[in-house]
């Protein structure tokens, strides 16, 4: 049966969480009250990426976007749209044509500069039918590697697109999976690290949970390539959806012979299996995350040996990311000179940002290589919040570094990123505007790094957990010049000895910051004072006199009494009693404290 | 093998395809500094104080894991390496309990001594430290984890070396911790006790519980007849303790040290060992009679093995031997014979053995260990033990003269002393066998194929015409390996030997603590066990049953091998233990 | 287990379920259905059942389905605009459902507009 009207809801974790389920449960129980569900088809789908204004609704054939959708718009949006073909203009993106039309989907401003290849079925189809990947040519790349190609032909192919690994380090692909086909053994593996941890990181959640089939797929190609009938996704069981939506994609793929003993029906055989991790960071790594799939304690191993040499249980295993498994069946399928032609030099083709902080669209983003920092975060982020000026941008979470403003013109690719002391790590983006301070972020993510460090080698244990000590010192106004010093060797020695790229990496938001923006580190030392009142030890609040007209309304919003004065009298602020929370400062109608 | 051509500080070397730059470094003349790795128990990078520069590698390598390649080109003494290494071992301090000044392990610390070598400021980082209770749980061992420098060498021998595997790092991070699982006190898990975690420990995170002072108490309380009794492997390991090169035998020595102690006797658990060699000889030979019995038949001497058995293949408990260890016979007899004889009160005894072992500090709680009533042992000492003891009491051992064991029940046969290598109670046990069955002596009384250092050792050895198949295994991993083939139903042998420690008893838990820069580069069980052999080559009395003191046993009061009395008094019962208990 | 044949029969059949999903291209046909309360009451559902019910039965993948509100012309209702790739749109006046297969077999298929049917035709008829 074919529908007129297609409409979609997003079934990402963001617009999950702001109820897309009962928005779709709503539009079905409508759209059967008025007689339309036999021709209008209502679809969950994956992330479609703005997350900033969910809950998203999108209405074919119109591409009609619609923004922040409540349960309650759902009756507004069939009655009107749906029965009379009217746009609901109240939730539609605010963006108009020239001719005062409303733009499609595609033509705004955040999906204009994005090149949607991994993406590319995210919000377009239901992730839990098999039938609707098979009708965006699914599995067709599996059916042209093994009958039109050779396991080297596909590895050349790879190779040629120069396609590098998106979780982290950038190594090629191809050469990974050359390594991996050259291993000789009677058993191979591949496995799927979807253990994406970097906080505010989610490319691969929302590529699984918009098309699971793809990263599928791709590791039933990589399995004829390098020889292999077994692979293990290691998802995180933090994320429920993904998990679910692999599982009954696997179910399905199994139903149809896709997966399992002589894949449809070509000889060659590859089945799948699920292993959830418990949430421990280090088991992104890829040693670790073997371990752990071993069910053995997450902890990173020394290489050599590589897993590609002795990886699962003493095997040969490929281990890619899932972005890194989303781009491989259009290389297939459109060849390595089409997946080469974007992006840049050395690297190649798209890559899939997690959009956060003090920026507009926060949400997923998928742009070529070579895109500047700029274009993201003016043109695709909309900007920074309430006017506020750009200060820096950190990509690569807790193993990246953070970007100032002068460089905002970069072109990202791998190799312009490890250059400014930053890398592009599983693809998190955070914008910091002038109101973050840089020690402290630089504090936020070795924290995390401390906090997440499996324990095992003395760099990482105690060298970052002495470097965040020292840093904790600085923010308090308790550090010494000859700290900043320590810092920065201590940075490099940890860089240089730490077992993993977890510990190797882990110095690179304090290097990075110390410097950018060593200013700021003296300020906090020489002048004990935090530029951008952040280091509440440092930042002490003041009522200007000039400017109090004594309304009484901080006071009133004070929580702890710090504040006294009379009726229209400048008021005054306890050092002693203020537990610098700010409150205070939100409550002043003129704008007379500061801090 | 293939040979890798590299260079190690611009000196060119050949290895064998495979090998660790570490070894390499060492054939071209250098030495690296190592803490976390130990050979064939422990290489897992760690603790990074092994770091070289490798030329075109990312960052530092750890040559304690990295294998050598084509054309290496390696450097281990740069200013960045030996500031690294620095670095290093200021941060381990920086989070290690310096009482130093009063540590088990002092001048025998290995992080004392790369302390001094780097010349480390052990202030150069402060911070946050985690304060640990003790581990004190059980009767052998301590564990204090505020010491603990987190190289795991006792994780990877427990779990590698011993497939026990009670304990692991718990937590992550700075919080990062060696513990059992759920944080359970040791004494709650299946620990075997064998103490080989203590042996492998760096530095003073591990050590025996001490009862010296139960000694000192006991000789100077005068209502107390204080008798120590001496493993065989402690005269080959205590030496070190005074100087000694390792496997030196200093049995006359340790005999005038024990004295001056102010025991009232010193005798040789040898002659334990002997006895344990009648009665388990005789034992087998009975149950290759009955064809009921359970066989192979598995030697009972190694408490460590006992409990391992107790806990992971209780349903094999019936192919132990019930014969009481040497520790367990050596204090029955001296609780019924000789207080009998000499008109003693066994409640006014206090027998004192001294091992190379923890595990015997657990024997002897055992139930059935008490054939007078009172236990048959009272205190065990660690060679380790008996050393400080020496050494507290002001006693110059190297300057002692050599004495000989107290009489009437001092002597042993060379036959049980090697009981102290792996491989020992096998041979002893088939001088006796043989000989028993042939009626007649023996032309060669060496059984080579059972000596040496293999994890398992096998033989055939044919008496009057019956096949007799043998195995000898030593370490718990091994002798998993041959239990897990009884279980199947494959198992061909017909009498085994199993010592829980790698080795044997020259390398027991309670022997002296020899540093990793020594033990990655000497073989100790090698050298230990030699001075054994040595002394059997060179010995008179080489045979169990030829022991005149053996004789007087059986004709004063056991009557004959395996009778009533004698199992009374030298037999054990075991019983299935559950893994994880309160 | 399905064979390569069933696995493409299923894509091809879900290609054309899927068609109108996405934005209408360069060589698609669009059609367009007046779906004010006019057209409806005029019997504008229906008729725009009879489209989507001919497109499917041909198996059509290029052909976009859309709606659209009043263009206030109320009482020629169904109003049906058939726009093909490069050409001007054509605009259908009270587009019953067997005015559906007529128009879709002459206009969409074989690229003859069907005049009598046509607004310019209604409006030159009055």
């Amino acid at each position: 049966m074919l529908e007129r009207a297609h409409i979609l809801v997003c079934g990402g974790t963001g617009c999950t969480s702001g109820n897309s389920h009962k928005i779709a449960e709503e539009f079905e129980r409508k759209l059967k009250e008025k007689g339309l569900d036999k021709e209008v088809k209502l679809i969950m789908t994956g992330c479609f990426g703005l997350c900033a204004r969910g809950p998203i609704v999108v209405v074919y054939p119109e591409g009609a976007f619609y923004q922040h959708v409540k349960v309650e718009d759902v009756a507004e949006i069939v009655d009107e749209h749906i029965m009379k073909g009217r746009l609901v203009d109240r939730l539609l993106n605010a963006e108009k044509e020239e001719d005062g039309s409303y733009k499609a989907i595609n033509d705004t401003d955040f999906y204009k500069s994005q090149k949607r290849v991994v993406l590319r079925n995210c919000g377009i189809i239901n992730p839990e039918n098999i039938d609707e990947y098979l009708a965006y040519d699914g599995y067709l790349a599996y059916q042209k590697a093994v009958t039109e190609m050779t396991p080297q032909g596909v590895i050349d192919t790879i190779k040629k697109s120069g396609l590098r690994g998106r979780g982290g380090g950038g190594f090629s692909t191809g050469m990974k999976w050359q390594f991996a086909h050259d291993s000789v053994s009677d058993k191979k593996y591949v496995v799927c690290n979807a253990d994406e941890g970097d906080p505010g990181a989610f490319m691969d959640r929302s590529l699984l949970e918009g098309d699971p089939h793809a990263v599928i797929e791709a590791m039933m190609i990589a399995g004829y390539a390098i020889g292999a009938d077994q692979g293990y996704i290691y998802v995180r069981a933090e994320y429920p959806i993904a998990v679910k939506r692999l599982e009954i994609a696997i179910d399905q793929a199994r139903e149809y012979g896709i997966l399992g003993k002589n894949a449809m029906g070509l000889g060659h055989g590859f089945d799948i299996e699920l292993r959830l991790g418990a949430g421990a960071f280090v088991c992104g790594e890829e040693t670790a995350l073997l371990q752990s799939t071993e069910g053995k304690r997450g902890e990173p191993r020394q290489r050599p040996p590589f897993p590609a040499v002795k990886g699962l249980f003493g095997k040969p295993t490929l281990i890619n990311n899932v972005e890194t498994y989303g781009n491989i069946t259009q290389i297939i399928l459109n060849g390595a000179e089409w997946f080469a032609s974007m992006g840049t030099e050395k690297s190649k083709g798209t890559k899939v940002f997690a959009l956060g902080g003090k920026i507009n669209n926060t949400g997923l983003v998928e742009i070529p290589m070579g895109t500047t920092l700029r274009t993201i975060i003016e043109d695709i982020g909309g900007g920074i919040p309430h006017g506020k000026k750009f200060k820096a941008a950190q990509t690569g979470g807790p193993s990246g570094g953070c970007i100032p403003a002068s460089l905002i013109d970069t072109p990202i690719d791998y190799d312009n990123l490890i250059a400014i002391g930053s890398m592009m790590g599983s693809g998190g983006l955070i914008v910091m505007d002038e109101d973050n301070c840089m020690v402290d972020i630089a504090k936020f993510f070795l924290e995390f790094t401390v906090d997440e460090s499996c324990g095992k080698c003395t760099p990482c244990r105690i060298g970052n957990k002495r470097l965040y000590e020292m840093l904790d010192k600085v923010t308090k106004g308790e550090g010494t010049m000859e700290d900043l010093d320590k810092m920065e060797q201590l940075c490099h020695y940890i860089k240089e000895n730490s077992l993993c790229g977890l510990g190797q990496t882990a110095p690179n938001p304090v290097l990075s910051t110390l410097r950018y923006f060593r200013d700021e580190y003296v300020a906090h030392v020489k002048d004990k004072r935090c530029p951008a009142g952040v280091c509440k030890a440092l930042v002490s609040f003041k009522v200007d006199a000039e400017k109090c007209i004594g309304c009484g309304l901080c006071k009133r919003g004070c929580p702890v009494n710090a504040i006294t004065g009379e009726i229209k009298k400048p008021h005054y602020i306890d050092p002693a009693k203020c537990i610098k929370c700010g409150a205070c400062i939100d409550h002043c109608p003129k704008k007379a404290i500061s801090k | 093998m293939k040979q890798i051509n590299l260079k190690i500080n611009n000196v060119p070397v050949t290895v064998d395809e495979g090998t660790r730059i570490l070894d390499a470094a060492k054939k071209a003349g250098f030495n690296i500094p190592t803490l976390c790795y130990m050979k064939d128990v422990c290489n897992d990078g760690s603790c990074r104080v092994c770091v070289v520069e490798v030329k075109g590698a990312r960052s530092l390598v750890a040559s304690c894991s990295a294998v050598v390649t084509e054309g290496m080109e390696v450097f281990t003494n740069t200013p960045k390496v030996l500031a690294s290494r620095k670095t290093t071992i200021e941060l381990i301090m920086s989070n290690h309990k310096k009482n130093c000044l009063s540590c088990v392990r002092s001048n025998n610390c290995e992080l004392q001594t790369l302390s001094q070598e780097y010349d480390c400021d052990c202030t150069a980082f402060e911070g946050q430290t985690i304060e640990y209770p003790l581990d004190e749980s059980n009767p052998y061992l301590i564990r204090d984890n505020n010491k603990c420098i987190l190289c795991r060498r006792c994780v990877a021998v427990c779990n590698k070396v011993q497939s026990v595997g009670v304990i692991g790092p718990n937590k992550r991070g700075f919080a990062t911790h060696i513990g059992c699982a759920f944080e359970k006190p040791l004494s709650a898990t299946s620990c075997v006790a064998c103490g080989q975690c203590i042996a492998v420990c760096p530095v003073g995170a591990l050590y025996e519980r001490d009862d010296t002072a139960k000694v000192m108490d006991a000789i100077h309380d005068p209502d107390k007849f204080v008798i120590i009794g001496t493993a065989p492997s402690v005269r080959v390991g205590i030496g070190e303790e005074f100087g000694y090169p390792i496997g030196t035998n200093t049995e006359g020595k340790m005999v005038a040290a024990i004295k001056r102690l102010g025991c009232d006797k010193v005798f040789d658990v040898d002659m334990a060992a002997d006895m344990t060699i009648m009665e388990e000889g005789t034992e087998f030979l009975a149950r290759l009679q009955d064809k009921t019995a359970a066989l192979p038949m598995i030697t009972s001497c190694s408490p460590g093995w006992i409990r391992y058995i107790e806990f992971y293949y209780p349903e094999l408990l019936q192919h132990l031997s019930t014969c009481k260890s040497p520790q367990g016979m050596f204090g029955s007899i001296m609780k019924t014979y000789y207080a009998e004889k000499f008109g003693i009160d066994p409640k006014n005894m206090v027998v004192v053995s001294v091992m190379p072992c923890t595990a015997k500090k657990t024997e002897i709680l055992r139930e059935d260990m008490s054939a007078a009533g009172v236990p048959d042992v009272d205190v065990v000492l660690t060679t380790r033990e008996l050393a400080r003891l020496i050494k507290a009491q002001g006693i110059d051992f190297a300057a002692l003269p050599d004495e000989k064991f107290d009489n009437p029940i001092g002597e042993g046969s060379s036959a049980g002393l090697l009981f102290g290598a792996s491989g020992g109670v096998m041979e002893a046990a088939l001088r006796t066998v043989a000989e028993t069955v042939l009626g007649k002596p023996l032309d060669k009384i060496d059984f080579k194929a059972v000596r040496g250092t293999k994890g398992i050792k096998t033989a055939v050895v044919e008496l009057n015409g019956q096949k007799l198949n043998i195995a000898v295994a030593s370490s718990l991993s091994n002798a998993k390996t041959l239990l897990e083939e009884i279980k199947a139903g494959k198992s061909k042998y017909h009498f085994i030997e199993i010592m829980t420690c790698p080795g044997g008893c020259v390398n027991g838990g309670g022997q002296p603590i020899v540093p990793s820069r020594v033990r990655n580069n000497v073989d100790i069980q090698t050298l230990r066990a030699k001075a054994i052999y040595d002394t059997d080559k060179k010995a008179k009395l080489r045979k169990s049953h030829e022991n005149p003191i053996v004789k007087t046993l059986y004709a004063d009061y056991f009557g004959k091998p395996n009778s009533h009395k004698a199992h009374d008094a030298l037999h054990t019962s075991y019983k299935k233990k559950e893994k994880y208990g309160k | 287990m399905k064979s390569l044949e069933e696995l493409q029969a299923i894509r091809d059949k879900m290609k054309a379920q899927l068609s109108n999903r996405g934005m209408a291209e360069g060589d698609d046909v669009k059609i367009v259905v007046g779906m004010a309360t006019c057209g409806i009451a005029a019997g504008a559902r229906a008729t725009l059942k009879a489209i989507t019910d001919e497109v499917e039965a041909r198996g059509m993948t290029n052909v976009k389905i859309a709606q659209t509100g009043c263009i206030g012309i109320c009482k020629y209702e169904p109003i049906v605009d058939v726009i093909m790739p490069g050409q001007e749109k054509v605009t259908y006046v009270h587009v019953s459902p067997e005015r559906v297969k007529t128009i879709i077999a002459n206009h969409v298929i074989n690229g003859n507009v069907v005049e009598e049917y046509t607004y310019s035709h209604a409006v030159a008829k009055a």
